[in-house]
């Protein structure tokens, strides 16, 4: 198995520890991953709403760029935002009209997009590609006593998600499950957590994060798949604890992260002192528990 | 309220009937109030704009606040019994207001500006620049509220500071131009 790899811009500044984690655990898969070269930014929820064009001429430079670097392969995404914005385009470049409105624009790059490359979500992949039963065989140290609530957030399932159901996901509770831990099924798995409202609209961002810190929190952890939902599930716990008026302090995994626990790696490799809510309870809670250097 | 005819506004119509399913099928279920995580902030609900976009309350739409305090999480869009691209119509609608300055959210103006030019100017985001931008530019109050958060995410090694760059030509620059004529050639 080979696919390209979009890591996307949060992975290369704050989720760092996100794509890290993906690289080690798709190594340790003995699953290549080659990263395009030159990738520039999906223009995130920003450019379409510059213009309808630039929202999709954006997103599909760096599909051009995958489909002349090696036809016929998958394009690895780890971020939703990142996801969804391949996926639309891919959509809308269905109508030859907007192809080829598209291609214009994509000239002054020297690129051509046919819309044959396939984005897919690293959750797929993971989940479809590789399978739980092959992640099971890969673990080296079960993750027996945690219980991890899944968090899929939104734009992982919908709307051009073809991999999952769009409001009651579960693909992640066969992975969770095979690397020995239990799965906390909760109300707010596919709900959201207010992506960049935390910075334009505070109040209402905390209230939408609140709402899922409260749903997963009797698990030991959540698991996201997405650098943003990270970011506002890990970042803000203090400001919610402050508007809650008691204490909030759930550790945040990706998802990558603790399939990398499972197969061996150390805290070190997967970055996980990088959160700003300790993971140290997480390590704890196992029944082998893990030292901690960070 | 002021009433916009249809056959004046080409931009308005084809929000309304040209991007996917007609708005004028919805039949006002109101499923996208009760979906959105953010209407009870709104000043129009979902259902409420929806209607006014249908009767052709261009002005009263673009003015609210409503497709501001939207977070793209398209439980809407799905939900919808009539199968009209809600989210994806929010973006046309912020996409008109922005371009006719009647944008009624300061702060999300300035996201947009403080984020499409980091984009541009170096084909990828740059967190802290663009947040230094963006309080600067639309949000100085709050600028001081940031500083525990910042340093905490500094501290974490979760952002760095990087020397912005001040060379006249952006990496995207090209591309932005090039979308911009076509455009207008239409």
């Amino acid at each position: 198995m080979r696919y390209l790899f979009y890591p996307g811009c949060s992975a290369e500044g704050s989720a760092l520890e996100y794509k890290t984690s993906t690289v080690a655990i798709f190594s340790a898969l003995g699953v290549e991953l080659q990263e395009l070269q030159d990738w520039t930014c999906c223009g995130a929820s920003v450019a379409a709403v510059k213009s309808g064009l630039l929202g999709l001429a954006l997103p599909a430079r760096s599909l051009a760029l995958a489909e002349a670097a090696a036809p016929g392969e998958d394009l690895l995404v780890i971020c939703s935002a990142c996801y969804t914005n391949f996926r639309r385009t891919s959509a809308e470049a269905k109508d030859p009209a907007v192809l080829r409105q598209i291609n214009r624009a994509l000239e002054v790059e020297g690129l051509v997009y046919r819309n044959t490359v396939r984005a897919r979500h690293v959750l797929d992949v993971l989940a479809n590609d590789v399978g739980a039963s092959v992640i099971g065989a890969r673990v080296r140290r079960p993750l027996a006593g945690l219980t991890v609530a899944p968090y899929y957030g939104c734009q992982t399932v919908r709307p051009h998600s073809p991999f999952d159901d769009p409001q009651a996901p579960v693909s992640m509770v066969a992975i969770i499950e095979a690397l020995g831990a239990a799965a906390h099924r909760h109300s707010h798995e596919a709900l959201c957590c207010g992506t960049s409202l935390s910075i334009t609209k505070p109040e209402l961002g905390l209230k939408l994060v609140a709402a899922v810190l409260d749903a997963a929190g009797v698990a030991g952890c959540a698991a996201t798949v997405c650098p943003m939902c990270h970011t506002n599930l890990d970042s803000y716990q203090r400001q919610v604890g402050q508007m809650l008026g008691h204490r909030v302090r759930l550790p945040i995994m990706h998802l990558t992260q603790l399939i990398g626990l499972a197969f061996g790696l150390s805290p070190r490799q997967l970055l996980l002192e990088r959160h700003l809510v300790p993971v140290k309870p997480v390590l704890d809670r196992l029944e082998t528990p893990i030292p901690h250097e960070g | 309220m002021t009433l916009t005819d249809p056959g004046r506004d080409p931009d308005f119509l084809e929000l309304r009937d040209g991007y996917g399913p007609d708005v004028r099928r919805c039949m006002q279920c109101g499923t996208c109030t009760a979906s959105c995580p953010a209407s009870s902030a709104m000043d129009l609900t979902p259902r409420r704009m929806w209607r006014l976009v249908q009767l052709g309350f261009v002005d009263e739409v673009l003015q609210s606040k409503t497709m501001w305090l939207c977070s793209l999480c398209y439980l809407c869009q799905v939900r919808c019994p009539r199968g009209i691209r809600l989210t994806d119509l929010i973006t046309r609608l912020k996409e008109m207001a922005l371009a006719r300055g009647l944008v009624s959210s300061p702060q999300s103006a300035g996201f947009y500006e403080a984020f499409a030019a980091v984009m541009r100017q170096y084909g990828r985001m740059r967190e802290v620049e663009f947040m230094a931008r963006y309080l600067l530019t639309s949000n100085r109050l709050r600028a001081v509220g940031y500083a525990p958060l910042g340093l905490s995410l500094l501290r974490h090694g979760k952002i760095r500071l990087e020397v912005p760059s001040f060379k006249e030509q952006g990496r995207l620059d090209r591309l932005f131009r090039r979308v911009a004529e076509v455009e207008a050639e239409g």
